[in-house]
C-alpha cells in the first residue's frame, strides 16, 4: 500500500478560523462538563477573549502575507491572502462586539449564554471560512456553518413567538438557495471539471469559453444563492421579517456576519474565478445593484418598525455594496473591504441600541419607542443619533467615506448612471434615517409613560461596545487614510 | 484490489456462466426458503426444551413438518385488510421486509471455490465490490417495511410500534456500521468474499480475534436490535402493543412478516460468521471430490450455533425497556463501537499512536461519562403534553409517554380511532 | 448527440434508462400525491434512481451510501416526524393558497427543464459519463480513490464538515432542549401571528 502524501498545512493560516471553530467547540464541552450553568459574564469573556485571538492572528496573517505574498495552503483549498486576513480582521471585531453587545441581553431574557455563543462564534468561523475558500466546497461548507447556526440563533428567544416564525421562514428560504447555490456549483463542476476556483479560472480560457452555456447557467444559479445570503433585491424579502422576528443582537450578529461572509465570497468568486466572464455577470449584477439600492431606499421610509427598518437599510447597504462589485476594479474591492468593516460595525452598535431599547420582552421595536429618547437618555440618544446618521453617510463618519469610495470606483470604471442611482437611493435613504433622528429628538410626548426600557439601559458590556463603535465611526471618518490602505493593501495581495 | 468472480473472467456472458447464475439464485432461494422452516422448528423446539414443555410433535417426525402445516394454514385463511388502513402501503409492507432479507443472503459466501463443466465460481450468489454496504443498505430498507405496515394499519397500537421501530433501527444501524468500520480495517477491503478470504486458517486470523472480541460483541448487541428480536424486542412487545407492527395483517401476509423475521436471524447469523468468524473457513480432511464440502459444512455449522444463540437469548433475557434501550445504543454502543475503531486504526499503524489513541479514548470516554452524569442530574421542565402551534415538539418525554402507554396522555387521534373502531363493528 | 449515443453500450443505456425513470417518476409523484407518507414513499422511490443512476456511473461506493444514508435513515427520519406529529392526514390538493401559482410553476418548470436539456446538448463539459471521463478507473477502486481525495484535495473539506455535522448537532438540541418551565410562546402570542 503506498502511502498518502498528506497536504501540507499552514496553521498560521488558518488560526482565525481555528480560533472561532474549536473555541466554540471547546465552550460546548467546557460547559457541558461544568456542575453549574457556566456564568453569563465568564462565557461572554471567553467569547470575547476568543475574538481577540482570532483578530491577533488575522492581523498577523495579514502581515505575513504582506511579506510573503498570497498563497495557498490545504491543497489549494484555503487561500491565504491580503483578502481573507482583512475579512478575518471584520468578522473577529464583529464577534467581539457582538459577544458585548449580547451579554445584558440574554441575561435579561434568561437565554442559556454558552448556547448562544457557540453558535454565534462557530457561524464566525463559517463566514472567515467562506472569505478564504478557493475551492467552491469549502465556499458553500462556510456558508452553511455560517447559515445553520444563525437559523439555529434566530429561534433563540423561546418566549416569542416570531423568533420562532423568523427562524424557520430563515430555515426553508435558505435551505432552498443552499439547494440553488449547489446546483450552481454542480453545473460549474461540470463545465469545468474542478471546484477549485484557480483551475476554474485556467480551464476557462480553454474549451469552456467556446460553449459556455452550463458554465454559465451555474454561475447564474451560484448568483442567485449569493443574492440571497446578501439579501439583494429581488430575492431579499426573508430579511425584514427575518430580522424583525429574530432577538436583536443576533439580527445585529446576522446583518454583520452574513453580510460580510456573502459578500466576501462573492467578490471572491466572481473577479478571481471568473472575471472572463465578467461581459456576462456584470449586467446581472449591474441590475440587481439597482434594484436593490432603489428597493431599500424606497421601502426603508415606509417602515413603521425600527427592526424593520434597519432591514432595508442593510439592503440598501447590500446595493452599495453591489456597485463596487460592478466596479470590479481594485479600487472597487478595496472600497467594499472599507465599507464591510465599518458597516459591520455601526449595524452592529445600531442593533445594540435597539436591543436596549426594544422592551422587555424583545418583542416592540415600533419607532415610536424612540420618541424622545435623547432627551430622557442623552448619551443614548446621541449614539444612536451618531450611528444613524453614519449609515445615512454624513461626512466625517465612516459611512460617508464608504459610499464615497463604493462611488468613486464605479465612476472610475466608467458606470456613471450607476453612481447617479446610488447617490438618489442615498438621498431617499438619508431622509429615512433623519426621520428617526428626528423622532429622538421629539420635544412633545416625553411623558411620564414608562417605556419598560429603563432596566436595560444600564448595560455596561453594551454601553462600552456602543461606545467604542462610536468612536470607531467617528474616528475614521475622520482619518480614514489607515483604514483605506488597509484595504488596498489588502487587495494588493489578491490571489490571483 | 477485488478479486472478483473467477466465472466472469473468461469470455464474456456465455450460455454456461448464465446457466451457473441462475441455478446459484435459485438454489440461494430455496436453501434459504428451507433453512427458514428448519429455523421455525428449531426455535420452537428449543425453547419448549428450555421450558420444559415438549413443543409441536404431531406433524411429521419429531414434529418437522409443523411449520410446513402452520404455513398452508395462514396461506388458506382469510386476508383480512382493515377499513382505516392504506391499502396501498398495507399491501406493500410485506415486502418490503421479505425482499431486503433475502438479498443480504446473496452476499453471504457460503463455501470455497466450486468447479463444473470448466466453469471456478464461487459458492455465493454475488460478489458486489461494496457487498458488506449491501447488507447495511437492505437492513436500512427493512426498516420501512415495519414502519409502514404499523402505519398503514391505520391502528393505534401498530402505529406506536412502528415509531418505536423507526427510532431504534435508525439508532442501532449507527452502532452496527461502526462496527463493520472496524472489521474493514483489517481486511482492506469492502467485497465479502475478500473479508473472509482475509481471516482464512486456524481459528487466531478470525476477525473476532484479531479486532479484539469488543467489535463483535458490539456487534452483535446491535445486531439483535436491528433485528427486534429478544431482548430488544420492544416493537412488538405483546405485552404492551398486543403484537406489534403485524397486529392487523392476517393471513399470507403475516405468514411473509413471520418469514422475514426468521430469515433476518439467519442471514444476519450468516452476516456475522462472515464478518468475525471467518465464514466457511476451517480444517479440510483430504478427501477426493468431497473437499468442497466442508467449508459449507463449517458455515452451516457456525450459522446454526448463532442460531441457537438468538433463541437461547430470547429463552433467558427480559425485554428491555424503550428508553433503556434507546440509552443503551446512543450512550454506550455509539461511542464504544467508535473509541475501539480508533484504537484498532492506530493500531494498525504503530504501537505508539495505539497509545496516543488509548489516552484519547480514557479522556473522551471519562468527559462523556460525567457529562451524561451531569446529564442525569440537572433537573428538566415538565413538557407540555403535546406541542400546540408554537410550542416546540420534544421527543424525549412525550415518546416515552406514548411508547410506554402512561395513562394520563391521550393522543389526539384517539377518540377518532374510537370512533372508527366502532363504526368497523357496526 | 449522435457521438454520445455512440460511446454509451445497450445495457448501460438500459439501466440508465430505468435509473431516470425511477427518479422523474418518484420526483413528480412526490408532488401530486396526496398524503405525506407517500410524498415521502416516493422520495424514496428517486433515492433509489439515484442510486442506480450511480452504479451506472460505477460509483458503487455512493450507489450503496446513497440508499444507507438517505433511503434508510434520513427518509426514515421524515417518515418518523410525519407519524409521530401526526399529520399524515390527505390534504386537499384542489385548494390553491396563491391564485395563479400552479399554472405559473407549470410554465417555469417547463421553462427550466427545456433549458437544462438544452445545456446538456450545447454545453461543453469536462467531466460526463463513466465512458467518457474514466475518472474513477484505473484506480484503487471506490472507497480507496474516494479515501484518498478526502485526505487529499478535500482534505479542509472533510474537516470542515465535521465542524458543520457539530453545529448542527448543537442547533437541534438548543432548539430541541427546554430548561425553562415557562420557555412556552405564550398563547395569545400564538393568536396574534394567527
Amino acid at each position: 500500500m503506498n502511502h498518502l502524501a498528506l497536504p501540507t498545512v499552514s496553521y498560521a493560516a488558518l488560526a482565525p478560523i481555528l480560533f472561532l471553530l474549536l473555541g466554540g467547540v471547546a465552550l460546548m464541552v467546557l460547559s457541558a462538563l461544568s456542575r453549574r450553568p457556566l456564568a453569563a459574564g465568564t462565557v461572554t469573556g471567553y467569547s470575547v477573549l476568543i475574538g481577540f485571538g482570532a483578530l491577533i492572528s488575522a492581523l498577523a496573517e495579514y502581515g505575513h502575507v504582506n511579506g510573503a505574498g498570497p498563497s495557498s495552503t490545504v491543497a489549494s483549498a484555503i487561500a491565504v491572502d491580503g483578502f481573507s486576513a482583512a475579512i478575518a480582521v471584520t468578522v473577529s471585531v464583529v464577534v467581539i462586539l457582538a459577544s458585548l453587545l449580547s451579554h445584558g441581553y440574554l441575561r435579561r431574557m434568561q437565554i442559556d449564554a454558552p448556547a448562544y455563543h457557540v453558535l454565534a462564534l462557530t457561524s464566525a468561523s463559517g463566514a472567515i471560512i467562506m472569505a478564504a475558500a478557493n475551492d467552491l466546497v469549502v465556499l458553500f461548507l462556510g456558508l452553511e456553518i455560517l447559515s445553520i447556526a444563525l437559523y439555529v440563533l434566530a429561534a433563540l428567544n423561546r418566549r416569542s413567538a416570531k423568533s420562532e416564525e423568523a427562524a424557520l421562514k430563515y430555515f426553508i428560504l435558505g435551505g432552498f438557495s443552499s439547494a440553488i447555490f449547489l446546483f450552481g456549483i454542480a453545473f460549474t463542476y461540470g463545465a469545468t471539471g474542478s471546484t477549485n476556483l484557480q483551475v476554474i479560472t485556467r480551464t476557462l480560457g480553454e474549451g469552456v469559453a467556446a460553449k459556455p452555456g452550463l458554465l454559465l447557467a451555474g454561475l447564474g444559479l451560484l448568483l442567485v444563492g449569493f443574492f440571497f445570503k446578501v439579501a439583494a433585491v429581488p430575492f431579499h424579502l426573508w430579511t425584514p421579517d427575518v430580522y424583525e422576528g429574530a432577538p436583536t443582537p443576533v439580527t445585529g450578529f446576522m446583518a454583520a456576519a452574513a453580510k460580510v461572509g456573502g459578500f466576501a465570497a462573492l467578490l471572491r468568486v466572481l473577479l478571481t474565478a471568473m472575471p472572463q466572464l465578467s461581459t456576462n455577470w456584470t449586467p446581472v449584477v449591474y441590475s440587481v445593484a439597482v434594484a436593490t439600492l432603489i428597493g431599500g431606499a424606497v421601502l426603508m421610509v415606509v417602515q413603521r418598525d425600527a427592526k424593520r427598518m434597519l432591514a432595508y437599510s442593510s439592503i440598501n447597504h447590500a446595493g452599495f455594496l453591489l456597485v463596487g462589485i460592478v466596479a470590479a476594479t481594485s479600487a472597487g474591492i478595496s472600497a467594499d473591504l472599507f465599507y464591510l468593516f465599518t458597516y459591520s460595525v455601526t449595524a452592529l452598535a445600531t442593533f445594540g441600541i435597539v436591543t436596549m431599547l426594544a422592551g422587555p420582552r424583545d418583542d416592540d421595536a415600533g419607532i415610536d419607542r424612540l420618541s424622545g429618547l435623547a432627551r430622557r437618555h442623552p448619551a443614548i440618544g446621541a449614539a444612536m443619533a451618531i450611528l444613524l446618521l453614519a449609515q445615512a453617510g454624513v461626512p466625517f463618519t465612516t459611512g460617508f467615506i464608504a459610499k464615497f469610495s463604493v462611488i468613486e470606483a464605479v465612476v472610475g470604471h466608467g458606470s456613471i448612471p450607476l453612481a447617479i442611482i446610488a447617490m438618489a437611493s442615498a438621498a431617499v435613504a438619508v431622509f429615512a434615517y433623519l426621520r428617526l433622528v428626528a423622532t429622538l429628538y421629539r420635544t412633545e410626548d416625553i411623558a411620564t409613560v414608562d417605556l419598560g426600557y429603563d432596566d436595560s439601559l444600564t448595560d455596561g458590556p453594551a454601553a462600552f461596545a456602543i461606545g467604542l463603535s462610536v468612536v470607531v465611526t467617528i474616528f475614521f471618518g475622520i482619518f480614514p487614510a489607515a483604514l483605506l490602505d488597509f484595504g488596498r493593501t489588502a487587495v494588493a495581495h489578491l490571489l490571483p | 484490489m477485488t478479486a472478483a468472480d473467477p466465472l466472469f473472467s473468461g469470455s464474456g456472458l456465455t450460455l454456461a456462466v448464465f446457466l451457473i447464475v441462475l441455478i446459484k439464485v435459485v438454489v440461494a432461494f430455496a436453501v434459504l426458503m428451507g433453512a427458514v422452516t428448519m429455523m421455525i422448528w428449531f426455535e420452537r423446539k428449543a425453547i419448549s426444551d428450555m421450558q420444559s414443555r415438549i413443543g409441536p410433535n404431531r406433524v411429521g417426525p419429531w414434529g418437522l413438518l409443523q411449520t410446513l402445516a402452520d404455513g398452508i394454514k395462514l396461506f388458506f385463511k382469510e386476508d383480512l385488510i382493515p377499513a382505516e388502513s392504506d391499502r396501498f402501503v398495507f399491501k406493500l409492507a410485506p415486502y418490503l421486509v421479505v425482499v431486503p432479507a433475502f438479498l443480504i443472503f446473496a452476499v453471504i459466501p457460503v463455501g470455497g471455490m466450486v468447479t463444473i463443466a470448466h466453469h471456478t465460481f464461487q459458492l455465493q450468489v454475488a460478489d458486489p465490490p461494496m457487498g458488506i454496504l449491501l447488507v447495511l443498505a437492505c437492513s436500512g430498507i427493512a426498516v420501512y417495511g415495519v414502519m409502514l405496515a404499523g402505519w398503514a394499519s391505520g391502528s393505534k397500537y401498530p402505529l406506536m410500534s412502528s415509531v418505536r421501530a423507526s427510532a431504534q433501527m435508525v439508532s442501532y444501524e449507527a452502532a452496527l456500521g461502526m462496527n463493520v468500520v472496524t472489521v474493514l480495517l483489517l481486511c482492506n477491503s469492502l467485497s465479502t468474499r475478500d473479508i473472509v478470504n482475509a481471516q482464512g486458517g486456524a481459528f487466531w486470523h478470525w476477525n473476532l480475534i484479531r479486532t479484539g472480541i469488543v467489535p463483535f460483541v458490539l456487534f452483535l448487541i446491535a445486531a439483535t436490535a436491528e433485528l427486534n428480536r429478544p431482548p430488544f424486542d420492544v416493537v412488538e412487545a405483546d405485552s404492551e402493543l398486543v403484537g406489534g407492527f403485524n397486529t392487523e395483517y392476517s393471513s399470507i401476509r403475516f405468514a411473509l412478516f413471520y418469514l422475514a423475521e426468521f430469515m433476518n436471524t439467519i442471514t444476519m447469523s450468516a452476516v456475522m460468521v462472515t464478518l468475525f468468524f471467518g465464514g466457511p473457513a476451517g480444517p479440510i480432511p483430504n478427501i477426493p471430490h468431497l473437499r468442497w464440502v466442508f467449508p459449507i459444512l463449517w458455515f452451516t455449522a457456525k450459522v446454526v450455533a448463532f442460531c441457537f444463540m438468538y433463541i437461547w437469548f430470547r429463552a433467558a433475557l427480559p425485554r428491555m425497556r424503550y428508553d433503556q434501550l434507546m440509552d443503551l445504543g446512543w450512550k454506550k454502543l455509539i461511542p464504544l463501537s467508535l473509541a475501539w475503531m480508533l484504537l484498532v486504526a492506530a493500531a494498525i499503524i504503530s504501537w505508539r499512536w495505539a497509545l496516543v489513541a488509548l489516552a484519547a479514548v480514557v479522556l473522551g470516554w471519562s468527559g462523556l461519562t460525567w457529562a451524561f452524569e451531569l446529564g442525569a442530574e440537572r433537573e428538566l421542565a415538565d413538557d407540555a403534553v403535546l406541542p400546540t402551534i408554537g410550542q416546540r415538539p420534544l421527543p424525549g418525554w412525550e415518546l416515552r409517554h406514548i411508547t410506554d402507554g402512561d395513562e394520563d396522555w391521550e393522543m389526539d387521534e384517539s377518540d377518532e380511532d374510537a370512533d372508527s373502531d366502532e363504526e368497523v363493528e357496526a | 448527440m449522435t457521438s454520445l449515443l455512440a460511446t454509451v453500450a445497450i445495457p448501460d443505456l438500459l439501466v440508465f434508462l430505468l435509473g431516470a425513470l425511477l427518479c422523474l417518476v418518484g420526483a413528480v409523484s412526490i408532488l401530486t400525491v396526496k398524503n405525506p407518507v407517500h410524498a415521502a414513499l416516493s422520495l424514496v422511490m428517486t433515492l433509489f434512481g439515484i442510486a442506480v443512476l450511480f452504479i451506472e456511473l460505477q460509483a458503487d461506493f455512493l450507489a450503496a451510501v446513497q440508499i444507507i444514508v438517505y433511503a434508510g435513515a434520513i427518509v426514515v427520519l421524515f417518515l418518523f416526524v410525519i407519524m409521530f406529529l401526526g399529520v399524515d392526514r390527505e390534504e386537499d390538493l384542489a385548494v390553491e393558497p396563491i391564485v395563479g401559482q400552479r399554472p405559473l410553476a407549470a410554465v417555469l418548470i417547463t421553462a427550466l427543464m427545456a433549458s437544462i436539456v438544452a445545456l446538456g446538448l450545447v454545453g461543453h463539459f469536462e467531466v460526463g459519463p463513466a465512458t467518457q471521463t474514466g475518472m474513477l478507473h484505473g484506480g484503487a477502486g471506490n472507497v480507496a480513490d474516494l479515501g484518498r481525495s478526502v485526505f487529499t484535495t478535500y482534505l479542509f473539506a472533510f474537516e470542515a464538515t465535521a465542524g458543520l455535522l457539530i453545529i448542527a448537532v448543537v442547533g437541534a438540541v438548543v432548539l430541541a432542549r427546554r430548561n425553562n418551565p415557562d420557555d412556552h410562546v405564550a398563547e395569545s402570542q400564538v393568536e396574534e401571528l394567527a
